[in-house]
């Protein structure tokens, strides 16, 4: 009951400040902000003891729930907890709460309906990173997608139409056939088993000749690489996180991504393994492109809030590669590398928009010399500069050595390659902070240093990345299982049955 | 014929009925309430008595009609939405002038005629429900005859359709002219017969009556009237249109076809295909750059007919719930969003114009959530039961193998999903137009909010919890 109700708080708390905010704006951030707080309060009193005790009997899983939904079509309410998405679910509500509280005064007009999708947004979320049947997994996948779409076309910037748009078209169609390729599996699993059931424990292992299996696995893949997003199927992005609000890239960047990342962990490679070990180098090869293309791109941008979104390009890079490396270490990297970016670029995002409120541009030819003018705003940006190049000492550095020394023994040439891309990162990161606070100052601005409200979301958010690059290690911990689990899995290990969700009659029977 | 066919037809006939009280009435006496009252209640006797009619199925009555579980869920969501239609037509029709009951007379014989179609199982009977239905909507669509574009909409609606009918009574005449009969089992013994020796005269028949039911479904290329039909005709009777006789004329096809082997004649399958797939394609295509609503969702239901005749050519194990439940979704959200129309229309002018749409939620918050709920359900977003009635059909064809339609729909329907947010974007925009101030009060709009409620209700229940129906489906039989 406790995952349903870490889904439907914020539910509720979007629909309050739906109601509320048509009187009163100031209702619906506090309810948005309550209905978050209270969430994560729930998740840490009520997962964290599970992780530090795990009971022994439910396989990974922390905490689980099954009950019937459409058994008549094999489709059960299935939600569970491993590690890994603990983590994800602790890093949604964080960041989750960082959202709310940037776009506490950025939001003037529709506040009620501008709260009620950022609420469903984060519920979608924490259902995708929850949910065990692919049924209402991609039920979750979709719901997060509308209201993203009005975060961006609504209260976005000058282009915003293009935008949400060209992302809206990108994610759906590649959703879609993510779809078929679930109801491939389905059906290539019942004609197998007799069994017809979405149930993720009793789809993995399907046995899959090559030629389907890598169809199937392909439109898994599509669905997720869009998100990630991988070269090349990237060009959704820049529009997307120029043009959206902040709280928009912030949500973008640090968690829709980073669901793409989740799926290929959790979906692409337990349920697929033999298509997966066969598209692998084609992957990483991806991988590698996009992490130089990327890095190549974004040292070549203006616009600042489009420089920050081609590093992730970059960033996500790593993470596509360390996932089809497919061992230990380098999924913990993945892992580490999921956090950290979505730490430090949803920072980077959130001082974009805080420049972007004072100055009325995020043209870097016309900032310069603004340290003296707002340095604490400098020192911020510095430091998550310094954290998305890599430094030692910031969780980013310890994402990504992992990734490369994992996927080392795989593919040293590839390794090589990618560790050019953290040379082009502190390229571009230190350039930002040299554009933009350093210099003469190119224009007259006059503007003021961080508010006590901004000073603390970014004062939050920096303690978290010192945290993880310091002491890595719970998160390691929390996650070991989780990850275990996912690489065993395709081993042909004995999947726990699923209870009374599956009908167990022929096709013929299950259908009709 | 025994007691049991004519409790069989108890439906019918109690339609039949209302018909002629209803007749009556506005011969006695003018009056608008008192007029969709008694419709109302006839349409309610009608569901009354289907528990009744249902304890005798399956039944053949007479050579021409049937009554199974299919047809009677079809007749029985005929009869609902036409309760609807009727409600929307209170609202929409309460503050006009001029004689405004036989409005609901024209409703209660083409829902009639629906209800023929559903249960016929002879080309009779599917003729003679046809010509009934067809008929009434001649005149429904044109019924504010000071209106142009109405006026033009009914023309075009009845020369196309007395052409169509033409077709279609050809087809059904060379058919006959090789099998003798004209039972729908005929069509299955003909196309029995292997490839080579299969007579041309069935076949040039069979492309014949495809031509009929494809200019009802409005599939491309038979769909050029759909676009001014539903946007000359008053939004009521748009949406009886788009719901009442798409209805019956899926259950008529789905009859026609369930009977055939379809995976041991390619061809028809192929045929079938490519006017499913050319449906998805040129109805989303087309909706992409309209300006009016109306528009934009009679190409839309081009492109949903579309999906469904996917489903149907899937014939496999899960096509006829899959059939039924996407019917039953769509004809929820047609209802809502022609209802939301219907009720933000004035005398005057018709809400259609995307610009009067601009801000709504401003206004008349309900509304815009309303609509919107109903334009993601159409779009197939969770949490409604347009996503669930995807879902089921890409499962149809899926289990199928029919892989091109498949990848055909999904890839249509995300090109779909453009036109139904922009809708959804221009309410929440932040500039409201300018617009005459609607009613607050009064029965005409608790009519029109009873509609919009119960099928919200009604969408997002089947969207989130769909297992009764899915189970009850899952049981019939064609």
């Amino acid at each position: 009951m406790m995952l349903i109700g870490l889904i439907v708080l914020p539910l509720i708390g979007g629909l309050l400040a739906a109601i509320l905010g048509r009187r009163y704006p100031g209702a619906a951030r506090w309810s948005a902000l309550v209905a978050l707080a209270l969430d994560l309060v729930l998740a840490l009193a009520g997962l964290l003891p599970l992780v530090a005790h795990p009971s022994q009997t439910a396989g990974p899983w922390l905490v689980e729930l099954q009950m019937a939904w459409i058994p008549s079509l094999g489709i059960g309410f299935h939600l569970a907890a491993d590690g890994l998405s603990v983590i994800l679910i602790l890093l949604t509500l964080f960041l989750g709460l960082v959202a709310v509280a940037c776009s506490w005064r950025e939001i003037g007009e529709r506040t009620g309906f501008f709260f009620f999708n950022l609420m469903w947004v984060l519920a979608g979320i924490l259902g995708v990173f929850t949910a065990l049947d692919l049924f209402l997994f991609y039920f979750f996948w979709e719901l997060m997608m509308v209201p993203m779409f009005f975060l961006i076309i609504l209260w976005g910037h000058e282009n915003r139409v293009y935008a949400a748009i060209k992302f809206f078209l990108f994610t759906q169609i590649a959703g879609l056939l993510m779809l078929a390729a679930i109801i491939g599996l389905y059906f290539v699993h019942g004609r197998a088993t007799g069994v017809y059931t979405f149930d993720y424990t009793a789809l993995l292992g399907t046995p899959l000749p090559a030629g389907l299996g890598m169809a199937l696995m392909l439109g898994f893949f599509v669905a997720f690489a869009v998100k990630l997003p991988a070269f090349p199927v990237h060009v959704w992005l820049p529009d997307a996180h120029t043009e959206a609000p902040t709280t928009g890239s912030v949500i973008l960047a640090g968690l829709l991504l980073k669901t793409g990342a989740y799926g290929l962990m959790r979906f692409v490679v337990p349920l697929f393994p033999e298509a997966a070990r066969t598209f692998a180098p084609v992957a990483m090869v991806l991988a590698v492109v996009g992490i130089l293309y990327g890095a190549l791109l974004a040292f070549s941008q203006t616009d600042l809030k489009r420089l920050v979104a081609y590093t992730s390009v970059s960033h996500m890079g790593f993470v596509m590669l360390a996932v089809f490396a497919w061992n230990e270490m380098a999924l913990q990297g993945a892992l580490i590398q999921i956090i950290c970016h979505g730490l430090s670029t949803g920072a980077l995002f959130v001082i974009v928009g805080m420049l972007q409120e004072r100055l009325h541009t995020r043209d870097l030819r016309r900032m310069g010399g603004l340290w003296n003018q707002a340095p604490r705003l400098g020192g911020f940006a510095m430091l998550f500069a310094l954290a998305s190049l890599g430094l030692p000492g910031l969780g980013n550095f310890v994402g990504e050595f992992l990734i490369l020394i994992g996927v080392f023994p795989q593919a040293p040439v590839l390794t090589i390659l990618a560790a050019a891309g953290l040379v082009a990162a502190s390229i571009y990161s230190l350039w930002i902070v040299q554009q933009a606070f350093h210099g003469t100052a190119r224009e007259q601005w006059r503007i003021r240093d961080l508010t006590g409200r901004e000073a603390a979301i970014l004062g939050a958010l920096t303690a978290a990345i010192v945290w993880l690059g310091v002491y890595p290690q719970p998160v390691i911990q929390t996650a070991r299982p989780a990850l275990e689990y996912l690489r065993q899995a395709p081993a042909g290990r004995p999947a726990p049955e699923p209870v009374a969700v599956s009908s167990r009659q022929g096709e013929h029977d299950a259908l009709r | 014929m025994h007691f049991a066919d004519f409790m069989a037809l108890l439906p019918l006939m109690v339609l039949a009925a209302a018909c002629a009280a209803v007749m009556l009435l506005i011969a006695a006496r003018r009056h608008h309430g008192l007029t969709a009252i008694l419709t109302l209640a006839g349409l309610a006797a009608t569901l009354a008595v289907m528990p009744e009619a249902a304890r005798w199925m399956p039944i053949r009555i007479t050579a021409l009609l049937t009554l199974d579980s299919f047809g009677l869920f079809f007749i029985a969501l005929i009869v609902l939405a036409t309760m609807a239609t009727t409600l929307l037509g209170y609202a929409y029709f309460h503050a006009w002038g001029g004689h405004r009951e036989e409005f609901y007379l024209l409703l209660l014989i083409a829902a009639l005629g629906a209800c023929v179609l559903a249960m016929s199982r002879h080309f009779a009977a599917f003729f003679i429900g046809l010509e009934i239905l067809s008929i009434a909507l001649y005149a429904l669509i044109a019924y504010p005859r000071q209106r142009a574009d109405s006026l033009e909409a009914g023309i075009k609606y009845l020369v196309l359709a007395a052409g169509s009918a033409g077709f279609l009574l050809f087809g059904m005449a060379l058919l006959y002219a090789d099998r003798g009969t004209l039972d729908f089992a005929a069509l299955a013994t003909g196309l029995a017969v292997p490839g080579q020796e299969r007579p041309l005269v069935l076949l040039a028949g069979l492309a014949l009556l495809m031509v009929g039911v494809g200019f009802k479904l409005a599939l491309v290329p038979f769909h050029m009237w759909t676009a001014d039909v539903y946007q000359g005709a008053p939004a009521p009777v748009t949406a009886f249109v788009a719901t009442v006789s798409k209805c019956a004329m899926v259950a008529l096809l789905v009859r026609l076809l369930a009977p055939l082997d379809l995976a041991a004649t390619p061809a028809l399958v192929n045929a079938l295909g490519a006017l499913a797939a050319a449906s998805m394609v040129v109805g989303n295509l087309l909706a992409l750059r309209q300006q009016s609503v109306k528009r934009i969702l009679a190409y839309s239901s081009i492109a949903h007919l579309g999906y469904v005749l996917v489903a149907i050519l899937a014939a496999g194990p899960a096509f006829v719930p899959a059939v039924m439940f996407y019917m039953a979704a769509y004809t929820l959200a047609q209802l809502g969003s022609f209802g939301v129309i219907a009720l933000h229309s004035t005398q005057e002018t018709e809400a259609d114009a995307l610009e009067r749409f601009h801000g709504l939620f401003h206004q008349r918050p309900w509304m815009a959530a309303v609509l919107t709920a109903m334009l993601l359900s159409l779009a197939g977003i969770p949490l409604t039961a347009g996503f669930i009635g995807k879902f089921y059909v890409i499962l149809a064809g899926a289990q199928s193998h029919l892989w091109w339609l498949v990848l055909t729909l999904v890839i249509t329907s995300g090109i779909g999903l453009f036109y139904y947010l922009r809708i959804v974007v221009i309410l929440f925009s932040p500039t409201p137009a300018a617009q005459a101030a609607p009613a607050t009060s009064g029965p005409a709009v608790f009519s029109g909010a009873l509609v919009l409620t119960v099928t919200t209700l009604l969408l997002v229940w089947l969207g989130t919890l769909p297992e009764s129906l899915v189970q009850l489906l899952q049981h019939v039989t064609p």
